[in-house]
């Protein structure tokens, strides 16, 4: 019973359980009033962050071949290490909005194209050396020149200049963009001294975590850099642990067996289980990554809108989100925002009609199967949900034939080449990002053929705008015109599922990305 | 030692080394028709026309293949096996350190594999037909059949989940004491050992039996010798070769086989590094594993070879 009391007061202080909620059941256990308000108040007491102790991930996603160079990540765990040991100009907080880091302040001319960042004093990096303003003018620079092979360098390519002034940082746009602040959060920005020019994987920036051991594909150690300047908020454990499990029922022994305190990537269907290991607590948070089935729209048969329309109704996305991420995840309505994106606006729900897909089916003219090529890395299911969307299509008359391709080459072969495939997608921390990377006329990834000239000019005219409302229902407009017209078959969003172990505490839920957004290791701590 | 067997010896040995050169003929021709090539698996979803070009023209992909093939194995054969193509790391030094890890991995399971199905083997021979006879290769049997990664998610889930006794993962590095290191691999051993028990404990014991039908170890018994000194003294020798077979396929299988295993208890050896760079198209990293474990397969394969010569008394003492 004290377990179980001791259990439901960390509830509350961790905000997952009202304290009414707690007195009820505290009652209910046999509890007197008074005796369970004193246990609630200890508990508070003991939630502030504890320091010490190392804090152990086991992750999906490392590989040999990583570096700690952050122009080349790419996937989850040179990722997470690097938010612990990188630290960003400016970065996205829990709530949506921005939090300034090595900026101190963001500010723009009216027209969005000349900004400046103003550096924050007093920060200093693990080898000793003050952030200047050069660093970070030089970090931008590397990762706008194409040799860097950076990850953000889509973005970079908009900045036509970067200046110092004194203690700021003036970068100066081929076009507008009101959304400038969000690009620069991209993981892949983190300030090294000057850039990273010299030795781009070095491991030095100013995060709270100084690189310690660094073994690709096996493990990362960061110890705690006594001289971070927000010590307060990050840094609790002595020593952060990424031990790289790419096997998925490893990962899940690793956590119960008490080797890490946390994992990533918890399959959906085995959530059911893992919840009622004693100790263990799933953190499960929507984000913006999302499941797709993608048409070309320049391609026959799918050049013809009442074709992707019947396609659209005839999916059966309750049922898909049920089976395939058992309810951990959100129905998807056809455009690839949600409610993570800051600007978002609710569209009428699609739903499954197989009537009014059959009437579409019947206006298009077409005849015969239709060929859908799925594979198990398109998305985790990603086969299952094409046997689902395969039946409920066959309602509505329309005949889907499968094909299962191998995983080996999906991304070089399939996606983005054939015209009707499953694929995924991480989602962005912008609509901007998101239309700029898959929708635009011109953008090299552009999976679905969605080649609309107003399309385009209305991209332009929303990144150049600064009144939120009116971009507001510009994104609104967009999004009905990608819903309506556009080649992507969005069934649902899938959830970000984590999970921690016994005693870890200060958990955040961050919708953009796994893992509390990378910081889990950072911001959380083993309690005593 | 007689010339007969110094001759066979140095034929085995040459037979060996050019056995490796066409191996590696072979290693280097399959690596170039793998799907897709190393510069769009490094950009991967990322790759434009433009970076594409500019990456393959860096990394000499545009020259053609038996230039490329005698680069390499020039390198190789003055120990420089190349730096590799996604991380720029130098091969030799990553290498060196997984195959240790293998190795000692190997070792530790070969430790406990060789004496046990040896000895089972011995004992099967002694009760042979009997119940203690049966139930030995029931369970070899059983635990050879079943697949290494059931096995090995059995013993995680028996002993690590349920009353973790050892660790889940056995990763392991440097820093970490010898008994760390040896309680880490526990596990992932244990598994091996399962599955190359059978293979040698039923050899042993095929071996043995063959010999027991001959007309010395009749005479042996009818001189009063105990059934356990019978095979130790006069069965065992005479059927050694075999047996040496068996143990060097099994011990290459340790070494070259275990990939699956790693991967399961997230052990940081070749069979890891291996497959990580195969997903990345890393041509030189894997042309480079792909000639050690050929090297390892064909050097234990000689090793059997020549212990069985030795073993053999018709070669030793020819007429």
């Amino acid at each position: 019973m004290t377990s179980e009391l001791d259990y439901l007061s960390r509830r509350v202080a961790s905000g997952k359980l009202s304290r009414r909620d707690f007195l009820g059941r505290a009652a209910a256990l046999g509890v007197a009033a008074p005796f369970a308000n004193s246990l609630l108040s200890s508990a508070a007491r003991a939630a502030g962050p504890v320091k010490g102790g190392t804090l152990k991930a086991g992750l999906v996603g490392g590989e040999s071949t990583n570096s700690l160079d952050p122009a080349l990540f790419m996937t989850q765990v040179p990722f997470a290490f690097g938010k612990c040991w990188g630290e960003m100009i400016v970065e996205l907080s829990p709530d949506g909005k921005l939090e300034n880091r090595i900026a101190e302040e963001i500010g723009s001319s009216d027209d969005a194209k000349v900004w400046t960042l103003k550096i924050r004093d007093g920060i200093e990096f693990h080898n000793g050396k003050t952030v200047t303003a050069e660093d970070v003018a030089a970090t931008l620079e590397r990762h706008s020149d194409e040799k860097s092979k950076s990850g953000a360098l889509g973005y970079m390519k908009g900045i036509d200049t970067i200046k110092v002034n004194g203690k700021e940082v003036v970068l100066t746009l081929k076009e507008a963009n009101a959304d400038l602040p969000y690009l620069l959060s991209d993981y892949h920005l983190i300030v090294q001294p000057n850039g990273g020019k010299d030795k781009p994987d070095a491991g030095i920036s100013a995060g709270p975590y100084k690189v310690k051991v660094n073994e690709p594909g096996v493990r990362h150690v960061g110890e705690r850099f006594a001289n971070y300047w927000q010590g307060d908020k990050m840094g609790h454990a002595d020593q952060i642990e990424v031990v790289v499990i790419n096997d998925a029922t490893a990962r899940t022994a690793a956590l119960q067996g008490g080797q890490v305190n946390m994992i990533n990537r918890v399959e959906p269907k085995i959530v059911d289980l893992i919840k009622r290991v004693p100790g263990v607590t799933i953190r499960n948070h929507s984000g913006p990554g999302h499941y797709v089935f993608i048409m070309h729209c320049d391609t026959a048969p799918f050049d013809n809108n009442d074709l992707r329309m019947a396609l659209k109704l005839a999916i059966n996305r309750e049922e898909m989100l049920n089976k395939v991420l058992r309810g951990y995840g959100s129905l998807g309505n056809d455009f690839p925002i949600n409610a993570s994106y800051p600007l978002f606006t609710e569209i009428e729900q699609r739903k499954y009609d197989p009537d009014k897909a059959k009437f579409h089916y019947k206006k298009s003219g077409h005849d015969g199967s239709i060929l859908l090529r799925t594979s198990d890395v398109a998305f985790p299911g990603a086969v299952d949900a094409a046997q689902l969307y395969q039946q409920s299509a066959a309602k509505a008359g329309i005949k889907l034939e499968i094909k299962r391709e191998p995983g080996d080459g999906y991304w070089n072969e399939v996606w983005n080449k054939q015209p009707f495939c499953a694929s995924y997608w991480g989602g962005r921390s912008t609509q901007d990002q998101m239309y700029s990377t898959a929708y635009l006329s011109t953008a090299d990834w552009n999976d679905t053929r969605f080649k609309r000239p107003d399309f385009d000019k209305m991209v332009l005219a929303a990144r150049a705008e600064l009144d939120e409302a009116k971009r507001k229902q510009m994104y609104h407009d967009m999004a009905v015109m990608v819903r309506d017209e556009g080649g992507l078959i969005l069934p649902m969003f899938n959830q970000f599922i984590d999970a921690t172990g016994p005693k870890v505490a200060g958990w955040v839920e961050d919708p953009h990305q796994e893992l509390s957004n990378g910081y889990a290791l950072a911001k959380c701590w083993l309690e005593a | 030692m007689s010339s007969p067997v110094v001759k066979l010896v140095a034929q085995r040995i040459a037979l060996g080394v050019l056995l490796l050169l066409a191996v590696s003929v072979l290693i280097f021709a399959g690596t170039q028709i793998l799907p897709g090539d190393v510069a769009q698996a490094i950009l991967g979803q990322s790759a434009t026309q433009e970076s594409l070009a500019n990456l393959r023209e860096q990394l000499g992909l545009n020259q053609p293949a038996y230039i490329r093939y005698f680069h390499w194995l020039g390198g190789v054969l003055t120990g420089d096996l190349g730096t590799a193509m996604s991380s720029g790391q130098d091969i030799a030094t990553s290498i060196k350190e997984r195959l240790w890890n293998t190795l000692f991995l190997a070792f530790w399971a070969a430790i406990v594999a060789i004496p046990l199905a040896i000895t089972l083997g011995l004992i099967a021979v002694r009760y042979r037909n009997g119940w203690v006879d049966k139930l030995i290769s029931g369970v070899a049997l059983a635990s050879t059949s079943f697949p290494e990664f059931f096995i090995g998610y059995l013993l995680v889930f028996y002993f690590a989940v349920q009353h973790q006794w050892f660790p889940a993962i056995s990763t392991v590095y440097e820093g970490m004491s010898f008994g760390e290191r040896l309680q880490a691999i526990v596990l992932p051993a244990a598994a091996l050992t399962l599955v190359v028990l059978a293979h040698m404990m039923r050899m042993t014991r095929a071996a043995i039996l063959n010999v027991m039908q001959s007309a010395y170890v009749e005479t042996a018994e009818l001189k009063g010798l105990s059934a356990f000194a019978v095979i130790r003294k006069h069965a065992f020798p005479n059927a050694i070769a075999p047996i040496i077979n068996v143990v060097m396929l099994n011990l290459a299988y340790l070494v070259v086989g275990v990939v699956v295993v790693e991967v399961i208890f997230v052990y940081p050896g070749m069979g890891q590094y291996l497959v990580d760079h195969v997903t990345k198209r890393d041509v030189p990293v894997v042309q480079a594993v792909g000639l050690i474990f050929a090297a390892v397969y064909i050097s234990l394969n000689i090793i059997a070879d020549i212990a069985a010569i030795v073993a053999n008394p018709r070669l030793r003492h020819p007429k």
